[in-house]
């Protein structure tokens, strides 16, 4: 993804911005690369939305370093920097048609009419509202409202396009076609994205990388596959996807393996080695939902042997795809499950019911060891 | 038999009654305003506007009748044109007219100027200090308009405070003339106007998104620009509002160009008392304040016609 040598095309060190005694951002290092899909992923109030005001100059950082494109950004206003933002609720101009809209930021630039008039055209096409030009604002829709704020953020070829909650406010239909033009937009145009937004699933969808922030600090960035695969910390662990947490202690450590038994005791656990542990060191052992095996006690063969435990059924929700089951253990501790249906159910009957007696298994490999 | 088929006649009356209130009941409301302006403001003007065509008669009431029932059925009509060609024809009340005008106007434009920023300002200011300055702005109303008047006589008298100021920093060495000029009248107004500006300025700035100002920088637009572009188009209700509630009673003013102004200014509202009060030609008075209802009414409505053909967003 990055060649050291190059200059990163935003670098941010040491970024920290305070509001009276409140940081809101803490002392952040960044670097993303042209061509990125970066997306800042967190709860409300995380600093996420300030970090993307920061770049595009709406807020200044209280101390620290913003570089674009190699340009120090210190006192650049707004107006300057070679940046554009979506913003959350899309600040379309009420007063001025969608083709004025997506025009207004090529004439602050001078653009000459008939050039202006050949972008805006182009820009309103790309998101299939050319025949939209004329309305105006409050005569669109969510989505179309949403695609003209894309256009007139595009529309001036910025280096980089910060989207500041882009599809929050669209239902969930809309949301998730949108995450896939926008993908397909951002790849055929090759702009640097920074994504700002609270929504996991989103974030997993749209990201080249993913940076999860916690309480203004960068909590672990990664690919989507390795914030989910491999989480770094139990916050990362249980903000993406859902994950089974079981807080124990270190009792052996073996050559590939370590062994954790569970808080409350008889429960042990086989897990991969992941991260440097010694005897005694108290950890927590996570593992997804869907990487548990589940069978029906008179099943018995359907379940691996590594870390098998035996439970009942508690709770059950079926999703059509998938179910989540509830497993109760006998030690007491719950376990989530997520089992696909595979075999299609008629007469309403399922491979599992409540109250079923059931087996459960995970490979070693499949659960994650975390120390902090 | 009769007798039942008769109240249940009453009875799907009375049902009726109560369904139409519960339909119209928006419209019933609404109608008791109207009836009120109808009757307090477009009675009296009609009265006006008999005695603008009248003449003048040395009697109580001092002008003609409209309508004189002679011999006929029908009664005879005496109207007459000649009151308002009066006024065409004297310089005086042209001029009157237009000085008012123009008057008004400079006083409207100065208060815009005056009151935008600070309607924005306190748009802008944090949530307590807002209510305070809005207060503040309203303060004055709590005292006479007449007393406030007359504290601006004290204030630019020639024995009056600013001289006094003036002359004890040694600025000048003889009172400046300042009040009865026209400058005491722009004075004046602008000082008494000033909060009817503000106030739908404030209310109009208020419910402005300022996302959109954020907007605007991020495309390329410096803070100007975007003034230009974005906040003034969008508050221009305000403005429109605002100017009128200026404008309009300014062009009428009595008070403050006969306290402030003395003799020396020409004001409408100044003409049309005399005529009224020391004149005593009703007829002529009426015909002042017709044609100066229709000076300002005009306009508006043309406007208004602008407006809605081009629509609102």
């Amino acid at each position: 993804m990055s060649t050291p040598a190059t200059e990163p095309l935003i670098r941010v060190r040491g970024v920290s911005k305070h509001f009276g005694s409140f940081t809101a951002v803490d002392n952040i290092d960044l670097d993303i690369e042209s061509g990125e899909l970066f997306v800042l992923l967190g709860g409300s109030g995380c600093g996420k939305t300030t970090l993307l005001r920061m770049l595009a100059g709406f807020e200044s950082a209280s101390s620290g370093s913003i570089t674009i494109d190699g340009a120090d950004m210190a006192g650049v206003e707004p107006y300057a920097r070679p940046v554009n933002m979506m913003f959350q609720s899309y600040a379309l101009f009420p007063h001025m048609t969608v083709e004025n809209n997506v025009a207004y930021g090529l004439k602050r630039d001078g653009v000459a009419r008939a050039e202006r008039r050949q972008r805006v055209d182009e820009m309103l096409a790309m998101v299939e509202l050319d025949s939209f030009a004329k309305r105006k604002p409050h005569q669109l829709s969510g989505g179309q409202r949403q695609r003209v704020a894309l256009a007139r953020a595009l529309v001036k070829r910025p280096k980089v396009l910060l989207l500041d909650e882009p599809l929050g406010a669209l239902d969930k239909r809309l949301r998730e076609q949108t995450q896939f033009e926008l993908m397909q937009l951002q790849d055929k145009l090759g702009t640097t994205f920074v994504v700002v937004t609270h929504d996991q699933e989103e974030a997993m969808t749209l990201a080249t990388r993913i940076a999860v922030m916690d309480e203004g600090r960068f909590v672990q960035v990664g690919s989507p596959a390795e914030i989910y695969e491999t989480p770094c910390s139990r916050f990362v662990a249980s903000f993406i996807g859902s994950a089974n947490m079981i807080e124990g202690s270190v009792i052996e450590v073996n050559g590939e393996t370590v062994v954790v038994e569970g808080e409350g005791g008889n429960n042990r656990f086989e897990v991969n080695h992941s991260e440097p542990v010694s005897v005694g060191d108290s950890v927590c052992l996570a593992i997804r939902p869907e990487k548990i095996d589940i069978a029906l006690v008179t099943d018995q063969a359907a379940t691996g042997s590594q870390n098998r435990l035996s439970g009942t059924i508690k709770e059950l929700a079926y999703l059509g795809g998938t179910s989540i089951l509830r497993v109760e253990t006998e030690g007491g501790r719950v376990f989530e499950v997520t089992s696909p249906n595979r075999l299609r159910s008629v007469s309403g009957k399922h491979v599992f019911d409540w109250d079923d007696a059931v087996t459960m298994s995970f490979p070693a490999s499949n659960a994650i060891l975390l120390t902090s | 038999m009769p007798e039942t088929q008769l109240t249940t006649t009453q009875a799907g009356f009375v049902e009726k009654v109560f369904e139409w209130l519960q339909r119209n009941w928006a419209k019933l409301i609404i109608a008791i305003p109207f009836a009120w302006l109808l009757f307090f403001f477009l009675a009296p003007f009609f009265i006006v506007l008999k005695i603008s065509v009248a003449e003048l008669l040395i009697a109580s009431p001092p002008f003609t009748n409209l309508l004189e029932w002679g011999d006929g059925i029908l009664p005879s009509v005496s109207a007459s044109i000649d009151n308002y060609a009066y006024l065409w024809q004297d310089p005086l009340y042209v001029r009157t007219y237009l000085n008012s005008l123009q008057i008004a106007a400079v006083c409207t434009a100065i208060c815009l100027l005056i009151a935008y920023p600070m309607a924005y300002a306190i748009v802008r200011a944090p949530g307590n200090m807002k209510l305070i300055l809005l207060l503040l702005i309203m303060l004055p109303f709590w005292s006479s308009f007449l007393l406030r008047v007359y504290a601006w006589m004290g204030l630019l008298a020639d024995q009056g405070t600013i001289n006094d100021l003036l002359l004890w920093i040694g600025l000048i060495d003889k009172p400046i003339r300042l009040l009865y000029t026209e400058f005491a009248v722009y004075v004046g107004i602008v000082y008494t106007y000033l909060p009817f500006m503000i106030l739908p300025l404030y209310a109009n700035i208020e419910k402005l998104d300022f996302s959109l100002n954020d907007a605007a920088a991020d495309l390329g637009a410096r803070p100007a620009a975007t003034f230009f572009t974005v906040t003034l188009p969008l508050t221009w209700p305000g403005i429109v509002a605002g100017c009128l509630l200026v404008f309009i009673p300014a062009t009428g003013e009595f008070v403050i160009p006969d306290l402030l102004g003395g003799g020396n200014v020409l004001m409408i509202g100044r003409v049309l008392s005399s005529e009224f009060n020391a004149n005593h030609d009703w007829p002529v008075a009426s015909a002042v304040a017709v044609v100066l209802l229709l000076v300002l009414v005009i306009p508006m409505m043309l406007y208004h016609r602008i407006q809605a053909r081009e629509g609102a967003y």
